[in-house]
């Protein structure tokens, strides 16, 4: 929860909500990037960003994001992080 | 993982544990007289243990492990509260799943949940408010816990609620900030603190500048930290050498992610939507003026305590901590895990007695997980 994971904006979801899918460690999970859009939001596809609990919260570089990622794997908060995201869909099927 | 080797680049981290090495000698420090260097942030306390970096450091270096875990600082009042929401047939509790097994006075969240109260596990407030759309005869609290790094998510959702005009979603704010029970710890005349390590994500949102006070009132020096084993050893060193030279600043080793003014947006939506409380209870710690957030009257619709007439104002607070529990001793540096009485035997990651031991950021939790219990079993009778 106090870390973010490096995820890659691969979409926009929403122009006017500021959500954009991200791709996490092979997971997609739509997030906000109003904490880091500056402009319309196709500029940011391709984009890699520091995502907490499920706000863009920083633009970061290629090689940052598979550090950061490595980092965590290593703590054991990206399989965390994973598992929250996939209870998060749970939870809105009622199934958690 | 206890082996240089196993570091991403061996070469870099030997480097720095011989220069740690020269710059502790330079300062004197010794096994018997160490520097003490507090990491504030749990993410860092957790790296730590990980990568053993208290073993492998020069051994006059000692770290001294933060309140910077909002899980292990959470006081047990909280919880209850947390418990009566959920119990309450309407509600649907929704929460980060760090915050399950948090133990209240009665029961923690997944004991209320195994007793049948609707609560779900979700990953940010975002699901929150999605369930709260999808369940319009429901309502919907979400739990707002943690520190500056996802303060900024529930003010946004809030915020995002007020313009759909959601009649069915409320937050039940724990946010707390970063720099003021550093300051209480400071004051501490037992205080033995010689230097900090900042945390990382937190300064991503409020910048450097929130520190200025560490070095310019009690002329200390703290470097914000990534998490990553180098960046921490880099941000030793860093603090090693501002004592060597008898500086005290406040330096940016993570600067490739940590503005020196924070995140605009994020702050300006924390600004919006909270306001500081007079004062807020952590767990170890007591009540610190100004260190909680509360929401402001613009936004009292969504507040879950405003709503359900529960918490701050509502009742007497004070609950004592669970006997024979070393939680605040520890939160504070002045006995280490392993000396709690209750460490491996009453209290484990599986039945956890204190908040320290229930996240894997959570010192107690750390040591145990990372071989801490077996320091545990030389001072006292194995715990099985
Ligand atoms: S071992 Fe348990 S009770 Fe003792 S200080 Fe740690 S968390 Fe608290």
């Amino acid at each position: 929860m106090c870390l973010g994971i490096p995820g890659q904006i691969v979409g926009i979801v929403d122009e006017d909500r500021q959500m954009a899918m991200a791709e996490v460690s092979g997971v997609r999970r739509e997030v906000s990037v109003v904490c880091v859009a500056d402009g319309p939001l196709e500029t940011l596809i391709g984009t890699w960003v520091l995502i907490h609990v499920g706000f863009a919260m920083s633009r970061i570089d290629e090689d940052e994001a598979a550090r950061t990622l490595e980092a965590l794997r290593e703590l054991g908060e990206a399989q965390e992080a994973l598992e929250a995201m996939a209870a998060g869909a749970a939870a809105l099927e009622g199934r958690a | 993982m206890r082996y240089v080797e196993e570091f991403r680049d061996p070469q870099a981290a030997k480097s720095l544990l011989s220069r740690i090495a020269a710059t502790a000698d330079a300062i004197g420090a010794t096994r018997a007289k160490p520097v003490h260097i507090m990491e504030i942030c749990g993410g860092h306390t957790h790296a730590i243990f990980r990568y053993g970096l208290d073993r492998l450091i020069h051994e006059g270096v000692e770290f001294i492990h933060g309140p910077g875990c909002p899980v292990c600082v959470l006081p047990r009042s909280r919880v209850d509260e947390c418990v009566l929401l959920a119990e309450r047939s309407e509600v649907i509790f929704t929460t980060f799943g760090d915050a399950m097994r948090v133990p209240g006075t009665r029961k923690s969240l997944i004991q209320a949940k195994a007793e049948g109260a609707d609560v779900r596990m979700v990953y940010s407030p975002l699901d929150a408010l999605e369930l709260a759309r999808r369940n319009p005869d429901r309502e919907v609290v979400f739990f707002g816990l943690g520190f500056e790094t996802t303060t900024p998510s529930t003010a946004l959702t809030i915020r995002q609620a007020a313009r759909e005009g959601l009649g069915n979603f409320t937050v039940f704010c724990n946010h707390i900030t970063v720099p003021p029970p550093i300051r209480v710890l400071l004051e501490d005349p037992h205080m033995m603190l010689d230097g900090f390590v900042g945390p990382g994500h937190v300064s991503m949102v409020i910048g450097t500048h929130p520190y200025d006070f560490i070095a310019r009132d009690y002329g200390k020096p703290i470097v914000v930290a990534g998490f990553e084993p180098l960046d921490l050893l880099q941000s030793v060193l860093m603090v090693l050498e501002q004592i060597r030279d008898g500086r005290a600043e406040v330096e940016n080793q993570y600067a490739r992610v940590v503005p020196e003014h924070g995140n605009p947006v994020s702050l300006a939506a924390i600004a919006d939507v909270y306001e500081p409380r007079p004062s807020f209870e952590w767990r170890g710690l007591g009540e610190i003026d100004a260190s909680g957030l509360r929401i402001r009257d613009a936004y009292r619709a969504f507040d879950a305590e405003v709503k359900f007439a529960i918490g701050y104002g509502a009742g007497p607070r004070a609950v004592a901590e669970p006997e024979g529990c070393a939680c605040g001793q520890v939160m504070t540096g002045r006995i280490k895990p392993v000396a709690c009485p209750q460490f491996g035997l009453g209290c484990t990651p599986e039945m956890p007695l204190g908040a320290l031991m229930v996240s894997s950021e959570g010192a107690c939790a750390a040591y145990y997980q990372y071989g801490g219990a077996r320091a545990a079993s030389q001072v006292q009778e194995p715990a099985e």
